[in-house]
C-alpha cells in the first residue's frame, strides 16, 4: 500500500466538500479498493471514507412504496431489512461475497465500480431503479456503461437507490468457483408492466438487460417461455472458468430457474 | 474396545491448545532486535536476457540499508539439487546452476533479481519499485512437448535443450513391454492430464536470517518441514558455513504439503544478507509471491495404455509421461516423476510386464516439486483411470476386473523394482462396499434423477510408497542424502522425558502421538512426554517429515531408543532391588522382579540414574539419556479403496460429491482421531485437485491463476461428511511399531475416485463417448464435455 490522506466526513455536504481535493477517491466498504492498494495497483493521494456518515445508512420505504437504500448501507444490512419489501433483493445481498464482505461492502461501492461480475448491478437494471447522487437521479438504465464504467461523474457521491417493488423477482447466481463471484448471474422482476431480466457476470461490455427474454416473458411469464431463445455468444465472457459459449448457455439455464423461483 | 491411552487411544492434540487460542509461534511472530526488512524485485516476464539492474536510484531512497543483485552472489554457489536422475541411455540429467539472485537472465515470471534491505518492509518495496532493469524479453517455453522441438528457445542456454532426462523404468523390458502389447488381446489407452498445482499452505513462507559477531555465527528462522536438510544444504552448497556455525530453526509451521521442504533462495538471502549488514533480516512472502515462488507441484502430461487378455488379466502396462521441471530443479524435483511414480505403477495390481518413460522438461514456469503425495497421484490417477476405461470398454464390472488382478499374496516383488511386505487389498476393497452402502446406490440415483440430476459412482484403488526410505536403495537411485531419522530420548532426573526428534510436525500431530508410543512402552502417562523439535541447536540430524515418514521412521528412531533406555533402566532396578537383570519386568511404569512381590517405580529408578549413589557404576555410566538413529529396511506401503458418489447438473455441468468413503490399511495405528483427520485432509486436497484447483499459464509464462479470484481452493462446502475407515490393518513387517503412515493416502487415492464417479455419471446418462474430462473437472469442462 502506498501513503493516502484520509478523510471521514460525517456529512454528505462535508463528503462532497472533501471530494473537491486533487486526486480523491471515495471509499465504500473497501472490499475492493482496499485489497487494490494493498496490491499498489491503484494510489490515489486522498480516500474519502462514506462510512461514517448517517444519512447514507439505512433501508426505508418511500411514498411510491419503493425500497430506498442508503448508499452506505452494508450488504448484511440490506440482506437484513429488505427481506421483508423486496425478499429477492435481500437474497441477492445475503449471498454477495462472505461475512466480511457482507459486513463491511456497501451497494453504493458495489453500483460506483460496477464489476462486470458483481451481483448488485443486476438488480438496479433488472428492478428499474434509480441511483441517486449528490446532484441528480439517474435511472439504472442511463448508469451501467460497460465494465467498471458509470454514468458517475468526476466526485459525484452515490447517496441512495430506489427500488421499485416487483410482484415476483429471484436472482440467480452461478458462482465462478474461484471467486465466488458471478460467473454468470441474472435477476428477474415482474413488475405490473412487464418483466425485466438483467444478466451480470456474462458480458465484456457488463450488466446488460435480456430484452428478448423480457417480452416472452411479459406474455408467459415461465420457464418454458424461454427455453427456445437465446442470446450470442459473441460479446461473452472468455476466461480460465468459461468459454463464451457456456457464459451464453448459463444466461438461458438461469433465466429460465429465475422464473421458476420467483 | 477403543484405549483411552497409549497406542491405540484417541489423545486430543495437545498442540491444538496454542493454534487455537493464538499462542503458536510462527517465524513471522519472530523479530529480533534491529531487525530489517527484506523485499524482493520479481521478473515480470518469463524469459529474459538480464542486461542492467540499475540501482543508483533505489539506493539513495529513504531507509534503504543495500541492495543486493546477482553480481552480489559471483562467488555464493547456487541452490543445490538433491537428487541425480540417470537416463534411459546411461546419461545423469542436465543440471542446471540455479543462483540466488538472476544472472544473465530471468527464467520465470517471479524469478528474483533483486533485493533491497531496508528500515521497514514499506521502504523495501518503495526502492524495489525504484530499480530500474533493462530486459530484452525473450520467447518463453511454457508447453512441454514444444519445449523439446529442435529449434524451441532454450531455458538455459548452457544446456543442450530444454529435456532434463528421457528416463526408461525397467529399461530391459521395454521390448517385452512392446510385445505384449501388440500381442494383446485388447489394449486400452488414455491420454491425460495430472495438472499443475499450488500448494497454498495457509502460512506462506517466511525466513528471518540472524548473524551473531562475537561468535560468528548464523541463525535462520524459517518455514521448513525439515531444518537440518536446510542446514546442510545452504551452509554446505550455498553459503560455506559449516553446521557448528550455522543454526537452523523452523518453529510451529502453518502446513507444508511439500512445499516447505525445498531449500529456497529467500533463505539463502537472509541468512547471507544478516552476515553482510550484520543486522537480523526478515522475509514475509505476500500470497502473490507465494503464488509465484512456492514450489508447484504435479504438472505431468501422459499417454498409458493397458494390454489386457481375454479374461480381463492384466498384461502390461506402458506409460509416457512429460513432467514438468518449470525453470530449474527445485531440490527433489528429478525423483518425483521418477522413483516416486514409476515405481509405483504396478498400483495393487499383478501386471507382469510395465515400462514407464518420463522426459522432464526445462519450461519458463515456477519449478516444480514434491506435493502432497509427490508422484504417486501421478502414478494412481493415470492407472485407475485406464483400468475403469478398461472395464468399460470390455463391458465388466470395474471392481470385479480389479479385484481379478489383485496381488494377494505377500512378500510381493512388483516389475518396477519395490517389494511389498504386506497388503490385504479384498479386505480392504470389502470394507469399501459395506462403508459406502453401494446396496442403496441405485435408490440414491432414482432419487436424483427425479431432481433432473446425474448421479455417479466411482471406485478406485491406490498404494503408495511411504515411510521414506532406505538410505543405501536410494543412494543408488541417485539421492544425494540418507533417509533414516532421529531421536534422543531424554529421561529427567523425577521420570519426565524429553524426545529430542529430527522429524518436524506442521500440522500431523507429533507432540501428542510420538508420546503415546512412550507411554505405551514404559506404562505412564502420556502427559509426562514432551516432544522437541524443529531447532538444529537441540535435535539429532534428522530428515523432518514428508512421504508420510514420520511415524514409521522418526517413530522407529525413538521407539529405538526408548529401548535402550529401558534396557538401561532394567540395569539399574536389579541394581536397586539385587536382583538378576534377566529377572526384570517392565510394567505399567513399575520395575518388578518376576515371581517376587518386589518393585521399584520408574522415578525412582530414574532417580537413581541421575543421583547414583547406590548404583552400578562399575558396570555403566549415571544418566538416562539415549540417542537412535533408524534407517528403515524397506518402504511402508499403505493401500485403500475409495469410493466417491457425485451429482452432475446436466444443465450447468456442475459437480457436488454426494458421498465419499475411504477404507484404508495404515498398518497399525497409534491415534485413530489423527488419522481420520489426516485422511480428510488429504481427501479435501484431492477433492480440491479433481474439482477445482488448476494453476494456469498464458502462451507468454504469464502466471494467469496468480491469486484466489482465479486459483479455487476447495471450501468446507465443496466436500462432504466422510466416511472413513481404517479397521483393516496388515501391519508393516519391518519397523517396531508396525506403521505405515497416512498423511498422504488421501490425496492420492481421491482424484480418480472423483473423476471415475463424474464419468460413470455421464456414461449413465447415455454420454458414452465421454471417456476422460481432464482435472480440474470444473463446471464449464463438464458441460463442454456432455455437448460433445
Amino acid at each position: 500500500m502506498y501513503a493516502f490522506e484520509i478523510d471521514r466526513p460525517t456529512t454528505l455536504a462535508a463528503a462532497v466538500e472533501a471530494m473537491g481535493a486533487e486526486e480523491a477517491q471515495a471509499l465504500g466498504g473497501g472490499q475492493t479498493l482496499i485489497p487494490t492498494l494493498k496490491q499498489r495497483l491503484a494510489s490515489p493521494a486522498r480516500l474519502v471514507s462514506l462510512a461514517g456518515i448517517a444519512e447514507l445508512q439505512g433501508v426505508c420505504k418511500d411514498d411510491a412504496g419503493r425500497v430506498c437504500i442508503g448508499s452506505a448501507t452494508t450488504h448484511a444490512t440490506v440482506a437484513k431489512e429488505a427481506a421483508g419489501d423486496y425478499p429477492a433483493l435481500a437474497a441477492l445481498a445475503g449471498g454477495i461475497g462472505d461475512p466480511a464482505v457482507r459486513n463491511r461492502g456497501t451497494i453504493g461501492g458495489s453500483l460506483a465500480n460496477n464489476d462486470p461480475a458483481a451481483c448488485y448491478p443486476s438488480a438496479a437494471l433488472a428492478s428499474g431503479a434509480t441511483i441517486v447522487t449528490n446532484t441528480r437521479e439517474i435511472a439504472a438504465d442511463d448508469f451501467f456503461d460497460g465494465m467498471f464504467t458509470t454514468a458517475l461523474e468526476e466526485g459525484e457521491i452515490i447517496t441512495e437507490v430506489k427500488f421499485p417493488v416487483p410482484e415476483k423477482a429471484n436472482y440467480q447466481k452461478f458462482e465462478q468457483p474461484a471467486s465466488r463471484f458471478a460467473l454468470t448471474g441474472v435477476f428477474v422482476a415482474k413488475y405490473a408492466d412487464g418483466v425485466r431480466v438483467a444478466v451480470t457476470g456474462a458480458s465484456e461490455d457488463g450488466v446488460f438487460r435480456w430484452t428478448e427474454a423480457e417480452e416472452a416473458l411479459s406474455a408467459n411469464f415461465s420457464p418454458d417461455a424461454v427455453a427456445g431463445l437465446s442470446v450470442s455468444a459473441d460479446d461473452m465472457i472468455a476466461d480460465l472458468h468459461g468459454t463464451k459459449e457456456y457464459r451464453a448457455h448459463l444466461v438461458n439455464v438461469l433465466t429460465r430457474r429465475a422464473v421458476a423461483a420467483a | 474396545m477403543p484405549k483411552d491411552h497409549g497406542i491405540g487411544a484417541s489423545d486430543k492434540r495437545r498442540e491444538d491448545v496454542r493454534f487455537l487460542t493464538g499462542k503458536g509461534r510462527y517465524t513471522d511472530d519472530i523479530n529480533l532486535p534491529g531487525q530489517a526488512y527484506v523485499a524482493f524485485l520479481r521478473s515480470d516476464v518469463a524469459h529474459g536476457k538480464l542486461n542492467n539492474v540499475d540501482t543508483a536510484a533505489a539506493s539513495g531512497m529513504p531507509g534503504v540499508l543495500r541492495i543486493f543483485t546477482g553480481a552480489d552472489f559471483e562467488g555464493v554457489g547456487g541452490l543445490p539439487c538433491g537428487w541425480q536422475v540417470t537416463d534411459r541411455h546411461g546419461n545423469v540429467m542436465q543440471e542446471p546452476g540455479h543462483p540466488v539472485l538472476a544472472q544473465g537472465k530471468v527464467r520465470h515470471v517471479g524469478d528474483p533479481i533483486a533485493a533491497v534491505v531496508a528500515e521497514t518492509y514499506e521502504q523495501a518495496r518503495d526502492a524495489a519499485e525504484a530499480i530500474s532493469l533493462d530486459i530484452d524479453e525473450l520467447p518463453a517455453v511454457v508447453d512441454m512437448k514444444e519445449a523439446v522441438k529442435d529449434g524451441a528457445p532454450k531455458v538455459h542456454d548452457d544446456l543442450t535443450s530444454n529435456l532434463c532426462y528421457d528416463w526408461g523404468f525397467v529399461e530391459d523390458n521395454r521390448e517385452a513391454v512392446d510385445q505384449a502389447i501388440k500381442n494383446a488381446a485388447h489394449v486400452t489407452t488414455l491420454e491425460l492430464t495430472n495438472q499443475r498445482l499450488v500448494a497454498n499452505p495457509m502460512e506462506p513462507r517466511v525466513a528471518v536470517g540472524d548473524y551473531a559477531a562475537h561468535d560468528d555465527s548464523s541463525t535462520l528462522y524459517t518455514t521448513s518441514q525439515n531444518p537440518h536438510v536446510i542446514r546442510l544444504l545452504m551452509g554446505a552448497f550455498v553459503l560455506g558455513i559449516p553446521e557448528h556455525k550455522l543454526r537452523v530453526v523452523a518453529p510451529d509451521v502453518g502446513g507444508g504439503f511439500g512445499t516447505k521442504i525445498f531449500h529456497y533462495a529467500e533463505e539463502a538471502f537472509c541468512t547471507f544478507a544478516a552476515k553482510q549488514l550484520k543486522r537480523a533480516v526478515k522475509w514475509t512472502a505476500t500470497r502473490s509471491e507465494a503464488f509465484m515462488s512456492d514450489a508447484h507441484g504435479r504438472d505431468h502430461v501422459t499417454k498409458i495404455e493397458l494390454a489386457l487378455d481375454k479374461d480381463g488379466m492384466f498384461q502390461a502396462l506402458r506409460t509416457e509421461t512429460y513432467a514438468n521441471m518449470g525453470a530449474y530443479l527445485s531440490t527433489f524435483a528429478p525423483s518425483v516423476p521418477t522413483w516416486l511414480h514409476g515405481t509405483l505403477m504396478a498400483g495393487n495390481y499383478k501386471t507382469p510386464l510395465i515400462y514407464v518413460n518420463v522426459k522432464a522438461v526445462f519450461t519458463n514456469t515456477v519449478p516444480v516439486d514434491a506435493y502432497r503425495g509427490a508422484g504417486r497421484p501421478e502414478a494412481t490417477f493415470q492407472l485407475e483411470r485406464v483400468i475403469d476405461k478398461a472395464a468399460r470398454e470390455l463391458g465388466v464390472d470395474p471392481i470385479e476386473l480389479r479385484r481379478k488382478n489383485f496381488i494377494t499374496e505377500f512378500p510381493y516383488a512388483t516389475p518396477v523394482a519395490v517389494e511389498y511386505d504386506t497388503g490385504n487389498y479384498n479386505a480392504t476393497m470389502d470394507k469399501l462396499i459395506e462403508i459406502a452402502d453401494f446396496a442403496g446406490f441405485d435408490a440414491r440415483r432414482a432419487e436424483s434423477e427425479k431432481r433432473g440430476k446425474l448421479r455417479g459412482l466411482g471406485v478406485n484403488c491406490y498404494i503408495e510408497a511411504c515411510g521414506i526410505a532406505p538410505s543405501q536403495l536410494v543412494g543408488q537411485l541417485g539421492a544425494r542424502a540418507g533417509l533414516y531419522e532421529s531421536a534422543t530420548v531424554r529421561v529427567n532426573a523425577t521420570g519426565g522425558l524429553v524426545v529430542m526428534t529430527g522429524s518436524h510436525s506442521h500440522g500431523q500431530g507429533h507432540e501428542t502421538t510420538f508420546p503415546q508410543v512412550i507411554a505405551e512402552m514404559i506404562g505412564i502417562d502420556a502427559n509426562m512426554v514432551e516432544i522437541v523439535h524443529g531447532d538444529t541447536a537441540n535435535t539429532p540430524m534428522g530428515m523432518g517429515t514428508y512421504g508420510s515418514r514420520s511415524l514409521a521412521v522418526g517413530g522407529s528412531a525413538m521407539v529405538r531408543a526408548t529401548e535402550k533406555i529401558i534396557a538401561k533402566a532394567k540395569k539399574i532396578a536389579a541394581h536397586l532391588m539385587e536382583a538378576s537383570e534377566g529377572d526384570i519386568e517392565l510394567k505399567e511404569g513399575k520395575f518388578s522382579v518376576a515371581g517376587t512381590d518386589k518393585s521399584v517405580a520408574w522415578g525412582d529408578v530414574c532417580l537413581a540414574a541421575y543421583v547414583p549413589h547406590n548404583y552400578p557404576l562399575d558396570q555403566i555410566e549415571p544418566g538416562l539419556e539415549e540417542t537412535s538413529f533408524y534407517d528403515p529396511s524397506n518402504f511402508t506401503y499403505p493401500a485403500g479403496a475409495y469410493a466417491c458418489e457425485v451429482e452432475v447438473d446436466p444443465d450447468t455441468g456442475k459437480v457436488t460429491i454426494e458421498r465419499f468413503a475411504a477404507a484404508d490399511d495404515f498398518g497399525n495405528i497409534v491415534n485413530p482421531m489423527i488419522v481420520s483427520g489426516q485422511v480428510h485432509g488429504g481427501l479435501a486436497q484431492g477433492i480440491g485437485q479433481a474439482l477445482l484447483e488448476g494453476c494456469s499459464y498464458d502462451e507468454n509464462g504469464q502466471l494467469i491463476s496468480a491469486s484466489y479470484m482465479d486459483y479455487a481452493m476447495p471450501r468446507a462446502s465443496d466436500v462432504p461428511f466422510y466416511t472413513v475407515d481404517h479397521s483393516c490393518q496388515t501391519p508393516c513387517t519391518h519397523n517396531p511399531l508396525g506403521v505405515k503412515g497416512c498423511g498422504e493416502a488421501g490425496a492420492i487415492g481421491s482424484p480418480p475416485a472423483v473423476v471415475n464417479a463424474v464419468v460413470d455419471a455421464l456414461q449413465r446418462a447415455g454420454k458414452s463417448n465421454v471417456t476422460h474430462i481432464d482435472m480440474p473437472l470444473s463446471p464449464a469442462r463438464v458441460w463442454a464435455a456432455m455437448q460433445g
